[in-house]
């Protein structure tokens, strides 16, 4: 017999509708495999419960009178960066303390109008920043994949969203919501060997999202497979007047897309992307996704994106700069964590160093150093124009593809004691993925293989601006050529 | 360009995040590392070229005058570490 | 002979800028739909976009938009068809997001100028640098409590805009001028309701001295200061502060200053000592600000008339210019005289508004708002008077009545039986009866006494009990004299 863990969430949907199984079983389903696993992945900081119980019966109740949304009964897991009413809410930072929304982020109430249960908040690195998940204030996420060579070692999820990818990866949550602002999305689902969509910026309201680095910051799902992924994506995209930089475009069947095939698709193969002492597995494993969409019937064109290489260091400026500002707000003085202070100045000034992490320090203190008077142009008006440069090249590059495949990341995921003592060298995690979020354009990643040691291994597919179909169309390609059907030691 | 802990002072005081004075030259340090790396930037030659602020929406979109928020004082208060009645309070200001 | 202040060293002149804050009249915030009404209870007018909470995002309000292009358009300025929105970050216990959301590199009006009125009749060009729009901050109450400041986001997100004069000003007179010229054309827009003593209009005043010939030297900001005279005196308190510290050989530091209203002198702000360092950058979470020509251009046809248009078509209707200066300074006297005004003659109405109806105003403490009697009212006066229903002494009886019944004088005249009587037969009868109990006067008149022709104007009115037209009487009682 098939336990209810092992249904997707297109499957899950299709038993649900039938009525062969019921919300309230599936939810008590995770929820029993929360309970179990948590103390050890880690990936939930707040568990909700009662809540999912109530909203699950809700759910059957709908179900049984033939109703309900397109994620009725669906149990769901929300990265603790989105805000939800009435459950507190921690961006992993000390500094929110017992912070509890009055009102709901936009793409948690879509996701909730559309019938899905809330299992809790999941972890994250302390406001998005980090690419292993260790720079949460609720401690570090595990990895549910472990080296088959080294069973004992335990490894990073990834990042930010590493609390969302290795809940899909143990089977805590049958789809999560994850936000990417230089790869915080396809990285840890890389490294979990499950699938994640960064969208187009502008496709998913930023309205009640934790802010990192306003410009780049993306929401999007991280699920079991790209069908997976389209379904939560159909219910979490759309136009939200309260986010003024949504875009008001229709959203597709995003869902559909995914069987499309890539016959005819020009895939566009970018040159830089080849870099010095990159490991030969991921190279390999670059070759096979190429010959896998050739052999689908789409055609391979070499593509030159010539400022890849600065990408990293512009991400590294642009975003601190504006997470300087963004994370300003916490002062301790109308919610969050306060500490005492002589005056105003010594309040604000020991609630942040108490509240805010290291890493999130340094990358506030490097905003404001590169905003400060006299390094402003050097730094950041440089920055945000070779981001125009950056963006320019993937223009350039939709003359010639339709797509753009690359792989996801430079490593397999890496020991929780590891990379830890030099922040550029965490930085270079993101040097595939960030390119992405600076020119705003949607990226998946899709798990295509295992290393040698027996880690899941992922390529990423690039679209153009509000194309995530063929995004999903080659995804899809991809996903079904790959044939992708290991599962991590652990799991419920 | 390269940083002093004087400089890493200055900054930590415009950011309102408190420094132990002892921890200073290692941020320096680490300063140092990464802005060395950003440096490579100025190897790009971007004269002329429109600085990209941000995706999205091209132009702002406009909101009726009309008055749809607000009248929660409880709601606004209810996070607060510290409040006088309808009131958040802090210490005392001297201007 | 241009104003100087006179030092140890001799005659200093004095270099006047003013950055005003203005309100925009609008009932929701700049970037939140809370409401921006006046006195309210303490954080009730708060929606979390004002109170900086996270994930919170704003959205500009078209009408904010609107009122900052109308009050360029009245300032003859530039409308930037692109402007763009940029964050001022820096800390402070009312500033809730860490930054105020304004206007820094790219603002939505550029360059324009005002036209002042000096008390000696002159005029003088002050130029304007610019206007943008930006977020008001919270307000910090300093007196409740020994050790605690208390924290109201009410006006938190109320839009303002920031009016930025060129350091074209040399008097306090001028920029008292400048202050009372702008407050008028805003007014006369409807984009600030120029309320100093609400904080509606507030003003930062940089002042700086020279001697004859000079460039500029170091200057100072007086911040926050909130009446036309306050921003007069504190001109001149800076600027003798500055001849003194220039004076015994010393350097004036730029910085911010307040004015103390209670010594008259400016002292520096304790708070502001941190050399401020406001890192701007464009708010990514608001794409650039765009115009159509056409919108703009339908909002300079919809313009009001403003205060300089009005004082030309004053004058060739022949007003003075006193009564022209008077009837223009608020814009509502402006339309209450153009009430009384219409379809009569407007010395006559500008007389009367001037006149009688301003002392009444001075007499009971009223205001325009709230006239003793309604512009309507007062035209029907002047229509009984032309028509010579009513005399013009008999007018000022009839107002006075009027500011104590609130009634029509068409009514009163009709209730009271005061219509002026014009019949002449009636008149004539009158002057017959006056005529037979002063038989001996009349004999007298006939034989040369002329000076008796007043005793009989006087006791023909007085039999007719005021009402008889006095052109008639005398025109019938010199025919029936004869």
């Amino acid at each position: 017999m098939t336990r209810l863990t092992d249904f997707t969430l297109a499957q899950a949907r299709d038993a649900l509708k039938a009525r062969s199984i019921s919300a309230r079983e599936l939810t008590q389903a995770y929820l029993d495999g929360i309970a179990a696993l948590n103390p050890r992945i880690n990936a939930y900081i707040t568990v909700t419960p009662e809540l999912a119980l109530a909203q699950a019966d809700a759910s059957d109740a709908k179900l049984a009178a033939g109703q309900g949304g397109s994620l009725e009964g669906i149990p769901l897991g929300i990265k603790d960066l989105f805000c939800t009413e009435g459950v507190r809410t921690t961006a992993a930072s000390r500094i929110l303390g017992e912070f509890t929304p009055p009102y709901e982020s936009t793409v948690s109430g879509n996701l909730k109008r559309d019938g899905g249960i809330f299992l809790g908040k999941l972890n994250l690195d302390e406001f998005a920043m980090g690419s292993s998940n260790a720079t949460s204030a609720f401690g570090p996420v595990e990895n549910p994949w472990s080296r088959a060579n080294d069973p004992a070692k335990r490894l990073v999820p990834g990042g930010s969203s590493g609390g969302s990818a290795a809940a899909i990866a143990a089977r805590l949550a049958l789809g999560t919501t994850a936000t990417d602002t230089g790869g915080s999305i396809r990285q840890p689902a890389a490294f979990c060997g499950v699938a994640g969509i960064k969208p187009t910026y502008g496709r998913c309201s930023r309205f009640g999202v934790v802010a990192f680095a306003s410009s780049l910051d993306q929401a999007g799902p991280i699920a079991r497979d790209v069908t997976d992924c389209a379904l939560m994506l159909n219910s979490m995209a759309g136009f939200d007047p309260k986010d003024s930089t949504s875009v008001d475009i229709a959203v597709p069947d995003f869902a559909a897309a995914v069987a499309r095939g890539v016959k005819g698709l020009r895939i566009g193969i970018p040159r830089e992307f080849r870099m010095d002492g990159m490991p030969a597995e991921i190279e390999a494993l670059w070759q096979q996704g190429i010959a896998w969409l050739k052999a689908e019937g789409a055609s391979i064109v070499d593509i030159s994106l010539p400022h890849t290489k600065y990408a990293l260091p512009t991400y590294y400026i642009v975003a601190p700069a504006e997470a300087s500002s963004n994370l300003a707000r916490y002062d301790g003085v109308r919610f969050g964590a306060r500490e005492k202070g002589a005056d105003l100045v010594e309040l604000y000034e020991k609630t942040r160093a108490a509240g805010f992490g290291a890493e999130v320090r340094r990358r506030i203190m490097i905003g404001t150093y590169v905003l400060s008077a006299g390094y402003y142009d050097a730094y950041y008006l440089k920055a945000q124009q070779v981001r125009a440069l950056i963006k320019r090249d993937f223009d350039l590059a939709w003359e010639k593809c339709d797509a753009i495949l690359t792989p996801a990341t430079p490593s397999a995921a890496f020991g929780l004691d590891e990379k830890h003592d030099d922040p550029v060298a965490m930085y270079l995690n993101d040097v595939f993925t960030v390119t992405a979020n600076l020119a705003g354009i949607p990226g998946m990643a899709v798990p295509a293989g295992l290393d040698a040691n027996g880690l899941p291994l992922a390529l990423q597919v690039l679209g153009k601006p509000f194309d995530e179909e063929t995004v999903f169309a080659v995804s899809g390609a991809v996903e079904r050529a790959a044939g992708f059907k290991a599962t991590p030691q652990v799991m419920a | 360009m390269s940083v002093d802990t004087a400089a890493i002072r200055r900054i930590a005081k415009l950011a309102r995040i408190h420094v132990e004075e002892e921890a200073l030259p290692g941020l320096a340090a680490e300063f140092n590392g990464i802005l060395q790396w950003i440096e490579q930037l100025q190897q790009v030659d971007t004269s002329g070229v429109e600085p990209m602020a941000g995706g999205g929406a091209t132009a702002l979109r406009w909101r009726a005058d009309e008055v749809t928020d607000g009248a929660q004082a409880e709601r606004v208060l209810a996070n607060a570490p510290e409040r006088e009645g309808e009131y958040f309070s802090v210490p005392k200001v001297v201007e | 002979m241009s104003y100087t202040l006179e030092g140890k060293t001799g005659p200093w002149e004095i270099v006047v800028g003013l950055e005003v804050h203005a309100q925009v009249i609008s009932n929701s915030k700049l970037f939140s739909g809370a409401a921006t009404a006046f006195g309210a209870e303490p954080n009730s007018q708060v929606s979390f976009i004002d109170a900086g909470f996270p994930g919170m995002l704003p959205t500009i309000n078209e009408v904010c938009i609107a009122q900052a292009v109308r009050t360029g358009l009245g300032l003859k300025a530039e409308i930037n068809l692109w402007s763009r929105f940029d964050r001022k970050n820096y800390f402070y216990a009312d500033l809730p997001q860490g930054y105020q959301i304004s206007q820094f590199a790219h603002p939505i009006v550029g360059k324009g100028e005002i036209e002042v009125s000096l008390a000696d009749g002159s005029t003088k060009m002050i130029g304007i640098t610019r206007l943008h729009l930006e977020q008001d901050a919270g307000k910090s109450i300093h007196d409740q409590h020994p050790s605690k400041s208390f924290i109201d986001l009410n006006r938190s997100g109320v839009a303002l805009m920031e009016i930025v004069s060129e350091p074209d000003m040399r008097s306090p007179e001028e920029a008292g001028a400048y202050l009372t010229k702008l407050r008028q054309i805003l007014r006369y827009l409807g984009t600030c309701d120029g309320n100093m003593d609400e904080g509606s209009m507030r003003a930062d005043v940089n002042v700086s001295v020279r001697k004859a010939g000079e460039g500029f030297r170091t200057r100072c900001e007086v911040k926050n200061v909130n009446s036309i005279r306050f921003v007069m005196q504190a001109v001149e308190a800076e600027a003798l502060r500055q001849i003194e510290v220039w004076e015994a050989g010393g350097t004036v530091d730029q910085e911010t200053r307040l004015f103390d209203t209670n010594r008259g002198v400016t002292r520096s702000m304790r708070s502001k000592e941190d050399a401020h360092d406001y890192r701007y950058f464009p708010d990514p979470d608001l794409p650039p600000l765009v115009l159509e020509q056409s919108w703009v251009d339908a909002l300079k046809a919809s313009l009001p008339e403003l205060p300089d248009e009005r004082r030309a078509r004053y004058l060739a209707l022949g007003l003075t210019p006193y009564d022209v200066h008077v009837l223009t300074l608020e814009k509502e006297t402006a339309v209450f005289f153009e009430t009384v005004a219409k379809g009569r003659d407007a010395k006559l109405a500008a007389n009367w508004v001037t006149g009688d109806f301003f002392a009444a105003l001075n007499r009971l403490k009223r205001d325009i708002s709230d006239p003793p009697v309604t512009a309507e009212h007062l035209g029907e006066l002047l229509d009984l008077l032309s028509d010579n229903t009513i005399s013009g002494k008999l007018a000022k009886d009839v107002f006075e009545i009027m500011i104590e019944t609130g009634k029509s004088p068409l009514v009163l005249v009709e209730e009271r039986g005061l219509k002026q009587v014009t019949d002449t037969g009636a008149i004539e009868k009158v002057i017959a009866e006056v005529m037979a109990a002063n038989e001996g006067k009349v004999a007298e008149y006939r034989s040369g006494k002329d000076k008796l022709f007043g005793f009989f104007v006087g006791q023909t009115m007085k039999a007719s009990g005021g009402k008889a037209n006095p052109a008639m009487v005398n025109e019938l009682l010199k025919k029936m004299l004869a």
